[in-house]
């Protein structure tokens, strides 16, 4: 009993670090989903502290990876083996931005014992580019630095930071770049495009040719950004899935219609470098995807959940047998370029239509809230796994998309059927193996073998 | 004509937000040739109407109502006023800024449109109940009473912002296709009940419903009610019961009627089946606005004030409620009572079944003691308790 107890922990703890971000939703709060989020971390720190550090391993979001990091930092006490190589390795994969966060965090909390320092250390160290972290996360540098008593990569980019008149010039270009953008427009373009852009407000340069001269300076996610403002011709190769969908959700709808084939394609290639080798082996497979007004998010999270849903049409569009994949969306709608968040969320007659297709795989993508009917679908999924296919010909899968505070979990439709947290749609082939063991027939020894089995794969990777 | 007709628009299956339960009504297809759209008026939402013969009805007023029945006869006159029939691709329709306001209901000169303040024809037609005071002058009665009659008359009603948990709950609320009303509920209560003739107006107006008033009631059971469980469907599937894909369709729908059935005969009977006292106050084409109040009858059923738009069919083209506190229902009784007895105190209490203390007390205590004449009064109760 206590295993399974265990077990369903483990993986309501997956999911909230799958989907939660301490962001407004549409239904709570950012303060009700910090809080329901703290409370979820410190339970499973406290009760399951392996787990808790081998959860780094898993495709969890950047937020959580960051809580946790922090949540084993300060509690070093408790520490288990390999714990320092799982932080440093997920500290690898993370943002600088995020990574700067957390160490100003660190600082804030005053935790600093010697793993801290070492670690911090550490990734500083490996840091590919140390000029081009000091001018672009200058404040989150020094407080990292001062915080270890760590000494900067070199005299010069320690100068810059932190005594910035002792020198006259610098040598290494992009730190007298920064020298010469306070008074010369030119050098403004020599510098990353976050710090630029507050140099080109000091000078007055407009906003039009500004976005022009700076875009080879600017990451692929800044250059989708300005994409609209700049009216520069997009490559969408290197854009993941869920990106792409909020992009396209965010164009006004006669701009999709005139774009039509060219957004259709660069969905339909995201999903295909998404599915890699699973591509096409999912055989027949039916989709019941969510475009109710709950769907719309908040105003931080803007149509994400919308975006993940279409994200899901086209990466299952891409896994299912050529011609064998059904689309179902809750507002009838047939058309995935034009969707938009509006009306009610008939799941139960959505799910009737698309099992009556007989799929081999049904995938449900809903934040849960099944309102017109309430709780159908939870009683026709039940009443089809009771009634009408007790073999199991057909596997449903619940993809949510939306961590319920109050639930300390992503809201589930019914009992029986497996439920996993999403955050973006190309997790969905892992997320999916993962949802099995959420039936509450697999023991918590199996689920154990799993993530070690995940960990042993990241540190492989990472090491590699 | 002594119902509300509720005819057209069907129950969709609830939505609860805490202690909130909005159930969205659906018309099949709009009510031709009437389009209500929202006025804002500028100021912080308090305006004074001008009633003429120098009195001035100043009141909270968040929005008012604009009734067009211009029609699909696109003839020059509503065109030249921009009609809100056919497509509304031009963005918003344009709104008049009125400082001052005139008349409760009004029609401005030439329009084919009436304008009207939400809630206040009914509030209004509350208020001044009897207003006109003692018919017959009976010494026990004040001579402010006899000359001025019920005059001031106060009822206090909360804002819907100020109703804990209304805000959220219809912010979250997922509009139906072809919404034209919602019935709200809070602690299962049914609070008030707002209906329009076109889902475009619906969705326009639905944000209005917090800025309406709600009565005292609502406020407390929204204050001290526990959240409202939802109706989740159950599907029997006991032996013989479902063997294919199709029964179980046909057992998924049977529970979105029985939903419809149950809501219509068991939530909302009390306002439905409940034969109010209308009073048509403006008629516009086929279309007739009336306001209309309760029996006042102390049998424990809800009891809702309101003003209604119906066709020429009588069926409910607009219709938006005010749920009467228990208090205000029993003021209304008591004041029927009395009308009903020409106002002779002696003879109400005996109708009544009661004693001339006892309705002295009662009229104390719905507030309008300050009408009888104190001296009066208490000679003729000492004269009872010794008689």
């Amino acid at each position: 009993m206590s295993e399974l107890v265990a077990a369903e922990d483990v993986l309501l703890f997956v999911n909230a670090a799958v989907t939660a971000t301490g962001q407004r939703e549409f239904r709570s709060s950012a303060g009700e989903q910090r809080l329901s989020l703290a409370f979820l971390h410190a339970y499973v720190r406290v009760n399951y502290r392996q787990v808790y550090a081998a959860s780094l391993a898993l495709d969890i979001n950047d937020h959580n990876a960051a809580l946790i990091v922090e949540h084993l930092l300060r509690t070093p006490a408790e520490a288990g083996p390999g714990e320092g190589r799982l932080i440093a390795a997920r500290l690898a994969l993370l943002p600088p931005q995020r990574v700067y966060r957390l160490f100003r965090a660190l600082r804030a909390a005053k935790v600093n014992n010697r793993r801290t320092r070492a670690i911090v250390r550490e990734w500083i160290a490996a840091r590919p580019d140390p000029a081009l972290d000091a001018v672009k996360y200058r404040p989150g540098v020094k407080t990292a630095l001062r915080h270890v008593h760590g000494p900067a990569a070199d005299p010069e980019t320690g100068d810059f930071l932190f005594a910035p008149r002792r020198r006259v010039r610098y040598g290494s270009p992009l730190l007298d770049a920064y020298r010469r953008a306070h008074y010369e427009q030119a050098a403004l373009y020599e510098l990353p495009f976050t710090v630029a852009e507050g140099f080109a407000a000091k000078h007055g340069v407009p906003r039009a040719l500004f976005l022009e001269r700076i875009a080879p300076r600017m990451t692929r996610f800044e250059r989708l950004r300005t994409e609209r403002t700049a009216g520069n011709t997009k490559d969408w190769s290197a854009v993941p899935l869920t990106r792409l969908a909020v992009y396209v959700l965010s164009l006004p709808f006669a701009e999709r219609v005139a774009r039509r084939g060219e957004l259709t394609g660069a969905l339909r290639a995201a999903a295909r470098r998404a599915a890699g080798p699973h591509a096409g082996s999912w055989g027949r497979v039916a989709a019941v995807l969510d475009d109710s007004f709950s769907s719309s998010g908040s105003a931080v999270k803007r149509r994400r959940p919308l975006a993940v849903a279409l994200g899901c049409h086209f990466l299952l569009e891409a896994l299912a047998a050529p011609g064998a994949y059904t689309p179902l969306w809750t507002s009838g709608g047939d058309d995935p370029l034009l969707v938009r968040p509006y009306g009610p969320t008939p799941l139960g007659l959505r799910v009737l239509d698309a099992l009556e297709t007989g799929p081999e795989r049904l995938v449900i993508v809903s934040d849960g809230w099944d309102n017109a009917p309430p709780g159908l679908a939870g009683e026709v999924l039940r009443v089809w796994r009771t009634r009408l296919d007790p073999e199991r010909r057909t596997s449903v899968v619940h993809l949510n998309p939306v961590y319920d505070a109050g639930g300390f979990d992503v809201r589930r439709l019914a009992p029986g059927v497996p439920t996993a947290g999403v955050r973006d749609a190309e997790d969905l082939p892992a997320l999916v193996e993962i949802a099995q063991f959420a039936e509450g027939r697999t023991g918590f020894g199996e689920l154990r073998d799993y993530l070690d089995r995940r960990v042993e794969a990241f540190l492989k990777g990472a090491g590699g | 004509m002594t119902r509300i007709d509720l005819g057209g628009l069907d129950a969709r299956p609830a939505q609860v937000w805490g202690g909130v339960r909005l159930v969205p009504l659906v018309r099949s297809e709009p009510v031709a040739g009437l389009r209500l759209r929202r006025e804002v008026y500028e100021g912080a939402g308090t305006a004074s109407v001008e009633l003429g013969d120098r009195t001035a009805y100043t009141s909270y007023v968040p929005h008012g109502f604009v009734a067009d029945w211009s029609g699909s006869r696109q003839d020059g006159e509503s065109a030249a006023y921009g009609t809100l029939l056919g497509d509304r691709t031009d963005g918003p329709p344009p709104c008049v800024p009125v400082r001052r306001v005139h008349r409760p209901a009004k029609r401005r000169r030439g329009e084919r449109r009436l304008r009207f303040l939400p809630l206040h024809l009914a509030l209004e037609g509350y208020l001044a109940l009897h207003f006109g005071g003692p018919s017959v002058v009976w010494d026990d009665w004040s001579r402010e009473a006899v000359r001025r009659g019920l005059s001031p008359r106060a009822e206090a009603a909360y804002a819907g912002w100020d109703v804990p948990g209304l805000g959220e709950a219809l912010r979250v609320f997922e509009l139906h296709p072809g919404q034209c009303g919602t019935l709200l509920y809070v602690a299962d209560a049914l609070a008030a009940a707002f209906v329009v003739p076109h889902p475009e107006d619906y969705r326009v107006l639905h944000p209005t419903l917090v800025e309406d008033l709600y009565g005292e009631l609502v406020h407390q059971y929204a204050h001290y009610g526990a959240p409202v469980p939802e109706f989740t469907a159950r599907i029997r599937d006991g032996a013989g019961g479902v063997r294919t894909l199709t029964d179980l369709r046909a057992a998924a729908l049977g529970q979105e009627r029985a939903w419809a059935a149950a809501h219509d005969g068991l939530m909302a009977r009390d306002l439905l089946e409940t034969s109010y006292s209308f009073e048509r106050v403006y008629r516009a084409g086929e279309f007739d606005l009336y306001r209309f109040l309760p029996p006042f009858r102390r049998d424990g059923r809800e009891q809702h004030i309101g003003e209604l738009i119906t066709d020429h069919k009588g069926r409910a083209a607009y219709l938006k409620t005010f749920r009467l506190s228990e208090k205000q229902v029993r003021k209304g009784y008591l004041l029927h009572r009395l009308a009903d007895h020409d106002w002779h105190l002696g003879r109400t209490a005996e109708a009544l079944g009661t004693t001339y203390p006892e309705l002295v007390r009662r009229i104390g205590a719905a507030g309008l003691g300050g009408l009888l004449d104190a001296h009066v009064v208490a000679r003729k109760a000492k004269g009872a308790r010794e008689g």
